[in-house]
C-alpha cells in the first residue's frame, strides 16, 4: 500500500514540478510584454519625421528631434566596427584555422572572458588610452570602446562558423595544390562569410545598444557633429540624460528614443535573420 | 504456452512516417525472443513501442499491444515501465551516481530509501549480472568509470533491481568487444529462467545462439516469426534465407 | 607569461622552418597578430587601470577595499559601502532570477514541444538583447513608481516587523535595483542552463524513463548530470550582474550607504564610476575611480574564468563519454 501511496505522491510531485517550470517559462516573458508594451505605447506619441531629420530644441520649446543622435550612434558603431570587424574575423580565423595549441586556448579562453568584463570598464579603459592623451572627449574614444566589446562575439562566431565548413572543402582546395591562405580566403571564408555576417550584425547591434562605455568618451553633443575628434550624441546617451532630466517633454522624448533604438537594433537582427535563413535554404 | 506480449495490427509513425507497417506477434513467457533485420528495418523501433519509449521521442502507434492481456496503452507508462525493463545499445549509467547508487537507482525512484532494504538486492542483481566479483570491492566509485562491458552489466543489474518482468535489449553487445559480449550472452541464458527476454540484434550467430524464437523485420514488415532453430535451418521465405545467408544487409 | 612567449616564438620558428609558402606563413602570421592582439588587449586593459589608479593605490592601498567613507570633499576614498551594494544586489538578484532561470532551462530542454521552445527560446534571448539604458527608463517610470505606491507600503504593512523592510517608501533603492537585476540576468542563466541540460545525452534520460522514474525524477537526474554547467551558467549570470550599470545607476538611489532596509538607497561600484566619472575633478578623485573600475575587472575576469571553464568541462565530459 505504501509504494501505491508513493506512486501517486511522485505523480503528483512530477505534474506539479512540469506545471512550476511552464509558469517560470511564462514569468520569464511577462517583463518583456511589459518592456515593449510602454517603449511602443510611450514612444510613439513623438515618433514622427521630425524626430529622425531635426534637432534638439532647448528645454520647454516642444518638439524637435534626434538626428545628430540617430547619425552619432551610426557613426559610433561605424568606428566599431571597423575597429572589431577585422580583429574579431582575423582572430576567428586563427583559431580555428591554426591548430589546437595552448596559445589558441589561452585566446580563446581570453575572448569568452572579455566578454564577460562590464562595459563601463571597457568605457574606462578607453578613456585612459585615448581621451586622457587627446585632452578631450571624442566620437572616437568611444567607437573604440565600442569596438572592444564587440571583438568577442565576431570572434567567436568566426570561429564557430568556420569550424561548420566540411572539412572536405578544404581538402579538395588542397589536394588541387592551392596553398592554404587562398583556400582559406576563396574556398573557407567565403562558404562561412553568412554565418559570419551574422555574427557582426550581432556585434553591432549590441554596440548600438551600449551606454555605459559612452558617458565618458563620446560624452554627448547637443549639435550636429559627424567630426570623430569631437564629442558625439548617441541614442543611448540621450535616453539616460532625458530619463533622469526633470521636464517631462524630456522624459516623452526618452521613450521616443528607446523605440527608434529598439527599431534600429530590429532592423539589424532582421538582416541578421533573413542572412540566416538563406545560409541554410542553400545548405 | 503462456503468451507475455501480444502485439495485434501494430503500426509505427514518426511525424507522418510510417516506420512499422501492421505487426502481429505473440512473445511467449520465459523465452528468449530475437529480432533481426538489416538496418533501418524497424527492429529498434518495435522494441521501442513495447516499453512505450516509442513516445518519448515523437513517435506514435496504432494498433494494440498487451501485456498480460492488458493494454499498454490504457497504462501508465511508469508503472509499465518497471514491469518492462529496458537495457540500450550504448551502455549508459548514471556518471553521478556510484556503482552501488545506480543499481539501486530505479528502486530509490520508486520510493525504497532503508539501505538495509537495498544493499540485498543491490547484491543479488550485481551478482545475477555476473558483476558482482568484479566490483564488489569498489562499490562507491562511479558508474562511469568502469570499462564498456562492465558498464553494460551494470544497466542489467540496474534494470534487474526493479523486478521486471521483461526485459528488452536493444542490441546490448553492439558496443562491446568479444569477451564481453560473450559475458553478456551467458547472462542472457542465465535470465530467462526468470524473465522474458526480447532482444534485438543485427548479429545473427548471436540470435542463433542466445534465442528460442526468432522474428525477422524487413523495411518496416515482420517478415517471418518461428522457432530460432527452424528460422535458421530452413527458413519459410525468400527474403530471410538470403538475409540469413548474408545475400543482403 | 614567459613560457606562454617562449612557446609562441618557437611555435613561429618552426613554422618559418618548415612553411614552403611564403603566402601561409604571411596568412598565419597576419591573423596570429590579431589574436596576439586581443590577448594583449586584456593585459593592457588591466596595465592601464593600474597606471590611471597608481595615486589612489599608493594612498589608500587596501584599506581602499574595507574604508566606509567615500568622501569626494575631503578627497578619502573607501569602497566598502559601495563593495556592499554591489555584492548584495547582485546576490539577491541572483536568489530570485536562479530558481526561475532553472524553472525557464529545464521547461526549454526538457518539457517544451518543438513547436513552442524555438519561439520561446527566440523571446528569453530577447530578453537578453534589450539595452540596459531601456531597462532604466522602464525601470524610472514604470517598477519605481509601482514599487513606491504597491510593493513598498505592502511590504512594510506586512513584513516590517524585519529591519529589510523598514523606511519611508521612496520606490528607487536598493529593491528596484534587485528586482531589474534579477529581470536582466534571468535570460542569461537560462539560456546557458538550457544548452548544458540540451548538453546532456539523451540516453540519461531514456535510462531514468526505462526504470519507471517520472518525468521529474528523469529531470532531476540530468539536472544531476548539468550540475557543474548550470553552476557556470549561474556564475555568469552573477558576473553580469555585478557589473550591469545603466539600469542600476537609473535605479538603486545612488547614495554609499550600508543599510539593512531594502527599501534605502545604494550604490554599486559600476554605478559610481557612471555617476562621478565626468564629475571627478581631482586627479585623486579620477585614480580612485579607476581604482574601482580596476577591482570590478579583477573580480568579473575571476568569475567569468571560473564560469567558462566548469562551462567547459562540462561540455568536453559528455563529448568524451
Amino acid at each position: 500500500m505504501n509504494s501505491k501511496y508513493f506512486y501517486y505522491k511522485r505523480k503528483l510531485t512530477s505534474s506539479i514540478m512540469m506545471l512550476l517550470t511552464f509558469v517560470a517559462a511564462l514569468a520569464a516573458i511577462i517583463p518583456l510584454v511589459f518592456i515593449f508594451y510602454y517603449t511602443i505605447s510611450k514612444g510613439v506619441t513623438y515618433l514622427n519625421l521630425d524626430f529622425f531629420i531635426a534637432m534638439p530644441k532647448p528645454v520647454g520649446e516642444p518638439g524637435g528631434g534626434m538626428a545628430n543622435a540617430i547619425v552619432g550612434t551610426l557613426i559610433l558603431i561605424g568606428i566599431g566596427g571597423a575597429i572589431g570587424i577585422p580583429v574579431g574575423v582575423m582572430t576567428g580565423t586563427y583559431l580555428s584555422e591554426f591548430g589546437n595549441n595552448k596559445f589558441v586556448f589561452l585566446v580563446r579562453f581570453l575572448t569568452d572572458v572579455l566578454s564577460g568584463i562590464p562595459s563601463i570598464v571597457v568605457g574606462v579603459v578607453a578613456y585612459t588610452m585615448v581621451v586622457l592623451p587627446m585632452k578631450h572627449f571624442s566620437a572616437l574614444a568611444g567607437g573604440i570602446a565600442l569596438g572592444i566589446l564587440m571583438i568577442p562575439t565576431i570572434t567567436r562566431t568566426t570561429e564557430e562558423m568556420i569550424k561548420l565548413v566540411p572539412h572536405s572543402l578544404r581538402e579538395a582546395g588542397l589536394a588541387l595544390g592551392i596553398p592554404k591562405w587562398k583556400t582559406t580566403l576563396a574556398i573557407i571564408l567565403r562558404t562561412a562569410w553568412k554565418g559570419i555576417a551574422t555574427g557582426v550584425l550581432l556585434g553591432l547591434s549590441r554596440a548600438a545598444g551600449e551606454t555605459a562605455p559612452l558617458l565618458f568618451t563620446a560624452l554627448g553633443n547637443r549639435f550636429w557633429s559627424t567630426n570623430i575628434g569631437q564629442p558625439i550624441a548617441s541614442l543611448t546617451v540621450y535616453i539616460y540624460d532625458y530619463a533622469k532630466s526633470p521636464f517631462e517633454d524630456w522624459n516623452q522624448q526618452a521613450w521616443t528614443a528607446a523605440l527608434v533604438l529598439i527599431l534600429l537594433i530590429s532592423v539589424l537582427s532582421l538582416v541578421f535573420r533573413i542572412i540566416t535563413r538563406s545560409k541554410y535554404k542553400t545548405n | 504456452m503462456e503468451i507475455k506480449l501480444s502485439v495485434k495490427n501494430l503500426d509505427a509513425y514518426y511525424g507522418k512516417n510510417k516506420v512499422l507497417n501492421n505487426i502481429s506477434l505473440n512473445i511467449p513467457k520465459n523465452k528468449v525472443v530475437a529480432i533481426i533485420g538489416p538496418s533501418g528495418c524497424g527492429k529498434s523501433t518495435f522494441i521501442r513501442t513495447l516499453n512505450r519509449m516509442h513516445e518519448v521521442v515523437g513517435g506514435t502507434i496504432k494498433g494494440e499491444i498487451l501485456l498480460d492481456g492488458e493494454d499498454l496503452a490504457k497504462t501508465d507508462p511508469v508503472l509499465l515501465r518497471k514491469r518492462i525493463g529496458m537495457v540500450f545499445q550504448k551502455p549508459n549509467p548514471f556518471p553521478t551516481m556510484s556503482i552501488f547508487n545506480n543499481v539501486a537507482a530505479g528502486l530509490r525512484l520508486n520510493g525504497v530509501r532503508n539501505k538495509k532494504k537495498l544493499t540485498p538486492i543491490v547484491e543479488k542483481c550485481l551478482k545475477q549480472a555476473a558483476l558482482w566479483d568484479e566490483v564488489k570491492n569498489n562499490l562507491d566509485d562511479s558508474g562511469a568509470n568502469i570499462s564498456g562491458g562492465q558498464q553494460q552489466r551494470l544497466c542489467i543489474a540496474r534494470t534487474l533491481a526493479v523486478d521486471p518482468e521483461v526485459i528488452l535489449m536493444d542490441e546490448p553487445a553492439s558496443a562491446l568487444d568479444p569477451i564481453s559480449t560473450t559475458k553478456i550472452e551467458d547472462l542472457i541464458f542465465e535470465l530467462k529462467k526468470d524473465y522474458t527476454i526480447v532482444i534485438v540484434t543485427h548479429n545473427m550467430q548471436q540470435a542463433a545462439r542466445v534465442s528460442d524464437y526468432t522474428a525477422f523485420f524487413y523495411m518496416g514488415e515482420l517478415i517471418e516469426f518461428s522457432d530460432t532453430k527452424k528460422m535458421f535451418t530452413s527458413p519459410e521465405k525468400q527474403q530471410t534465407e538470403d538475409y540469413i545467408r548474408g545475400r543482403f544487409g | 607569461m614567459s613560457s606562454v612567449k617562449k612557446k609562441f616564438e618557437n611555435n613561429i620558428l618552426k613554422k618559418i622552418f618548415s612553411s614552403h609558402n611564403l603566402g601561409d606563413l604571411i596568412f598565419e602570421r597576419l591573423t596570429l597578430l590579431f589574436a596576439v592582439s586581443v590577448f594583449l588587449l586584456v593585459l593592457l586593459m588591466g596595465y592601464e587601470m593600474y597606471l590611471g589608479s597608481k595615486l589612489s593605490i599608493d594612498k589608500f592601498g587596501w584599506s581602499f577595499l574595507v574604508n566606509s567613507t567615500w568622501d569626494p570633499v575631503q578627497e578619502i576614498y573607501g569602497a566598502l559601502p559601495i563593495i556592499y551594494g554591489t555584492v548584495v544586489s547582485s546576490l539577491l538578484a541572483l536568489i530570485i532570477a536562479l530558481p526561475l532561470s532553472i524553472g525557464v532551462a529545464i521547461y526549454l530542454a526538457e518539457v517544451a514541444p518543438p513547436w513552442l521552445e524555438k519561439p520561446l527560446s527566440f523571446l528569453v534571448e530577447l530578453l537578453a538583447g534589450i539595452p540596459s539604458v531601456i531597462y532604466g527608463l522602464w525601470g524610472i517610470f514604470v517598477l519605481v513608481p509601482w514599487i513606491r505606491t504597491d510593493v513598498e507600503p505592502y511590504l512594510s504593512d506586512k513584513l516590517g516587523f524585519l529591519p529589510f523592510f523598514r523606511g519611508a517608501p521612496y520606490g528607487f533603492g536598493m529593491l528596484a535595483a534587485v528586482l531589474i537585476l534579477s529581470i536582466m540576468v534571468l535570460p542569461i542563466i537560462s539560456s546557458i542552463s538550457r544548452d548544458v541540460l540540451k548538453s546532456v545525452p539523451h540516453s540519461q534520460r531514456e535510462a531514468a524513463l526505462a526504470l519507471g522514474a517520472t518525468k521529474w525524477q528523469s529531470t532531476i537526474i540530468v539536472l544531476k548530470d548539468a550540475k557543474s554547467g548550470i553552476l557556470g551558467a549561474t556564475m555568469l549570470g552573477l558576473g553580469r550582474a555585478i557589473g550591469e550599470t545603466m539600469a542600476v545607476t537609473m535605479v538603486i538611489g545612488n547614495r554609499a550607504l550600508i543599510s539593512p532596509s531594502l527599501f534605502d538607497p545604494s550604490y554599486t561600484m559600476a554605478s559610481v564610476i557612471a555617476n562621478e566619472f565626468t564629475e571627478a575633478t581631482s586627479e585623486m578623485y579620477l585614480s580612485a575611480l579607476i581604482q574601482l573600475a580596476l577591482v570590478l575587472f579583477v573580480i568579473t575576469i575571476i568569475i567569468n574564468a571560473f564560469a567558462h571553464l566548469l562551462v567547459w568541462s562540462m561540455s568536453r565530459k559528455w563529448k568524451t563519454a
